[in-house]
């Protein structure tokens, strides 16, 4: 009776091993604002890309997209991976990866409109096609949006299980006038993520980027 | 507690009619009382008794299954020895007295040589001259009558023929030396053989000496006495922690085989597959190690060095030799590819510490070190060797397996002992407390049985007055 038991119970940890189990890799899609001033802090931004390039394993996937005047769009995604599950194709990936951004930042140019929210839109359109186990949606930007006429972006964000990331939000000039404006700015996207359903953080000091990912 | 207080309009009054009427029905109910702790002690100090008893049962029990495993296995290791001592007896048997019939050949030619010489070199005697009447005649004569001349002639001869004689015996001596010459070395020829001889006999009694130890010791086994089960029980922990300790360092070989092979396996069964909780890579490695230890024990099972899998042991020596072969083949494959994942990982190490470099933005993709070889060789030389060296843990396995199964039962019986002592003291208190508690019981009563006591002896007084006086009268 205890040899039939142990097998059974064998048999049930051998099927539990064989149950598919639930995706443990990281989907991130970083948003590069371009527009106006702003397209002179893509340096940073490089900095960040690399960073996430080293912090990020195989089987993980990364997109980075600009954001212009009508950024819900595969057009706007500058480079784009699946890393390999071979450690070494993945770094030979990376490599790659590296290379496309840092041409970007080199001949980028700069944008009359920023459609953060099409990007958005276009970021968990990306992530949720990928069924990454987490999803993380980097926004470098100052948060400032400015449609183009024309444009519809009155859509609810479905951000179910999203990290939203806000990074390096520099202040406007109009921002030091009145920082009331900056705030509200700031907010107005917190609580637009948090009604989606994501989590709304912040970094503008990107030497600790830490906890990042 | 008012309401107590409250039957008399003084509360000490009522506290004292309360106390008179507890202690009242607790001296009418004293003797129920005390009975009743006496049973409830007594139940359970016997319980516990019968408890430390049936543990010691238990315990007993176990000694005696404990002592039979620890002579069987003795009887067994003893039978292997005393079976490997028969195997070398005969080996030296077999080796030393397989030449003895041309080393008797050989002693027998030289001892015919060394008779043959003897005999030739024996000392004969010269005769006795012949001449010496005729000197004794010749003396006789008289001088004057011209016996003088015919002594001179004698002497002549005689001087002539004494050299002769001495000639011949100086090289009748000198043939004699020469014979005895050539005796020496049939000597030394004979000494060395009969020395050869010695050696073969005094190892063969050494061995037989062992034998008969080995033999006494397995008699004392048989016989089950108790030196032979204390000595075994010392010898079999003293194994315990051996072999245990053997294992903690082939545990940490088995580690750091880990490290050199589960990174390389991610390339490849994939970096980011799971087994359950567990990364395929590392379950992969795992699997190759514990394959290997397996073969290993195969291995020595196959060589008769360890006797886990009697079936092993039990097979035609024939297919025993085949297995043999085989798993030394496939231990050699699997510590090849050992070898090739060591050097995998050294590559994967500087592709990823030169991705690593690119993406902090440094230019030199990585320190390029010209001594980097010297690593890259020293983890394929430990890829390859861990492998066989983690077969020779069967050895330690098998000796901490048997160990193991007497050092339990050792544990298992002090265990018992102490839980048996533990019931025992248990049982002890019980019973104390039972009459403790009686006596508490009686505290509060102190008064009545007070009264009790000094009634009781003015009666015992009284009747012990009638009896005297009835006595008397």
């Amino acid at each position: 009776m205890k040899r039939v038991a142990s097998i059974l119970a064998g048999l049930v940890l051998a099927l539990g091993a064989c149950a598919p189990a639930a995706p443990r890799n990281t989907g991130v899609y970083l948003l590069l604002d371009t527009s106006g001033t702003y397209a002179n802090e893509l340096r940073k931004a490089e900095t960040i890309i690399l960073y996430t390039l080293a912090r990020l394993e195989p089987s993980d996937s990364f997109a980075v997209a600009r954001i212009d005047t009508g950024s819900f769009s595969e057009k706007d995604i500058v480079a784009k991976a699946t890393f390999d599950d071979r450690p070494s194709t993945a770094n030979t990936q990376k490599r790659a990866f590296a290379g496309e951004v840092r041409q970007f930042v080199e001949h980028s140019e700069s944008a009359q409109y920023t459609d953060i929210s099409g990007g958005l839109l276009q970021a968990i359109e990306f992530l949720n096609e990928k069924h990454p186990g987490r999803k993380t949606i980097m926004i470098f930007s100052d948060l400032k949006e400015d449609l183009a006429k024309g444009y519809v972006r009155d859509v609810p964000l479905d951000l179910k299980g999203f990290d939203v990331v806000a990074l390096n939000v520099t202040k406007l000039r109009t921002d030091n006038f009145d920082p009331k404006e900056y705030m509200s700015r700031v907010d107005a996207w917190k609580a637009k993520v948090e009604q989606g359903g994501g989590r709304w953080r912040m970094i503008n000091d990107l030497e600790r980027l830490d906890g990042l990912l | 507690m008012g309401i107590l207080l409250a039957i008399t309009p003084w509360p000490a009054i009522s506290a004292l009619f309360w106390i008179v009427l507890a202690v009242a029905v607790l001296y009418l109910a004293r003797h129920t009382a005390h009975q009743a702790i006496h049973i409830t002690a007594t139940a359970l100090s016997r319980g516990l008794r019968i408890a430390a008893h049936s543990v010691g049962r238990g315990e007993a029990k176990l000694a005696a299954r404990n002592r039979e495993v620890l002579l069987a296995a003795g009887r067994e290791a003893k039978e292997r020895i005393v079976e490997r001592e028969f195997v070398r007896v005969g080996e030296s048997v077999r080796k030393d007295l397989a030449n003895y019939p041309a080393l008797h050949r050989a002693l027998s030619e030289s001892i015919a040589r060394i008779e043959e010489n003897h005999q030739n070199a024996v000392d004969v005697p010269p005769e006795a001259p012949g001449w010496v009447r005729a000197v004794e005649a010749v003396a006789e004569i008289d001088a004057r009558k011209g016996g003088t001349e015919v002594l001179e002639d004698i002497h002549k001869s005689l001087v002539r023929a004494h050299k002769e004689a001495m000639e011949a015996y100086r090289a009748a001596s000198s043939e004699r030396h020469g014979l005895l010459r050539k005796m020496m070395p049939e000597w030394r020829v004979v000494l060395e053989t009969l020395g050869y001889v010695s050696k073969s006999v005094e190892s063969i009694l050494t061995r037989a000496v062992a034998v008969d130890r080995h033999m006494q010791e397995y008699e004392d086994i048989v016989r089950g006495q108790d030196r032979a089960v204390s000595t075994l029980s010392s010898s079999s922990i003293v194994q315990f922690f051996v072999s245990a300790l053997v294992l903690t360092v082939a545990i940490g070989g088995a580690a750091i085989n880990f490290s050199l092979i589960a990174r390389p396996m991610a390339e490849m069964v994939g970096g980011t597959s799971y087994i359950g909780s567990f990364r395929t890579a590392n379950v992969a490695a795992l699997v190759i190690i514990m394959v290997e230890i397996s073969m290993g024990l195969f291995l020595m099972e196959s060589l008769r060095i360890t006797r886990l899998f009697p079936v092993i042991g039990a097979l035609p020596d024939k297919i025993r030799v085949r297995m043999m072969w085989i798993t030394f083949a496939i231990l050699t494959l699997l510590a090849s590819v050992e070898a090739g994942l060591a050097y995998m990982r050294e590559v994967l190490l500087q592709d990823e510490l030169a991705t690593g470099a690119l993406l902090r933005g440094e230019n030199g993709g990585g320190l390029q070190n010209e001594y980097l070889w010297i690593t890259t060789v020293a983890q394929m030389g430990m890829g390859f060797i861990l492998p066989f060296a983690l077969t020779f843990v069967a050895i330690p396995l098998e000796t901490f397996i048997h160990s193991l199964r007497t050092v339990l039962g050792l544990a298992g019986i002090a265990l018992l002992r102490f839980i048996a002592l533990v019931l025992r003291v248990l049982s002890s208190i019980c019973r104390h407390l039972g009459t403790l508690a009686q006596r508490l019981y009686d505290l509060p009563l102190f008064v009545p049985l007070w009264l009790e006591a000094r009634m009781k002896h003015r009666s015992d007084t009284s009747s012990d007055l009638e009896t005297a006086s009835e006595v008397r009268t």
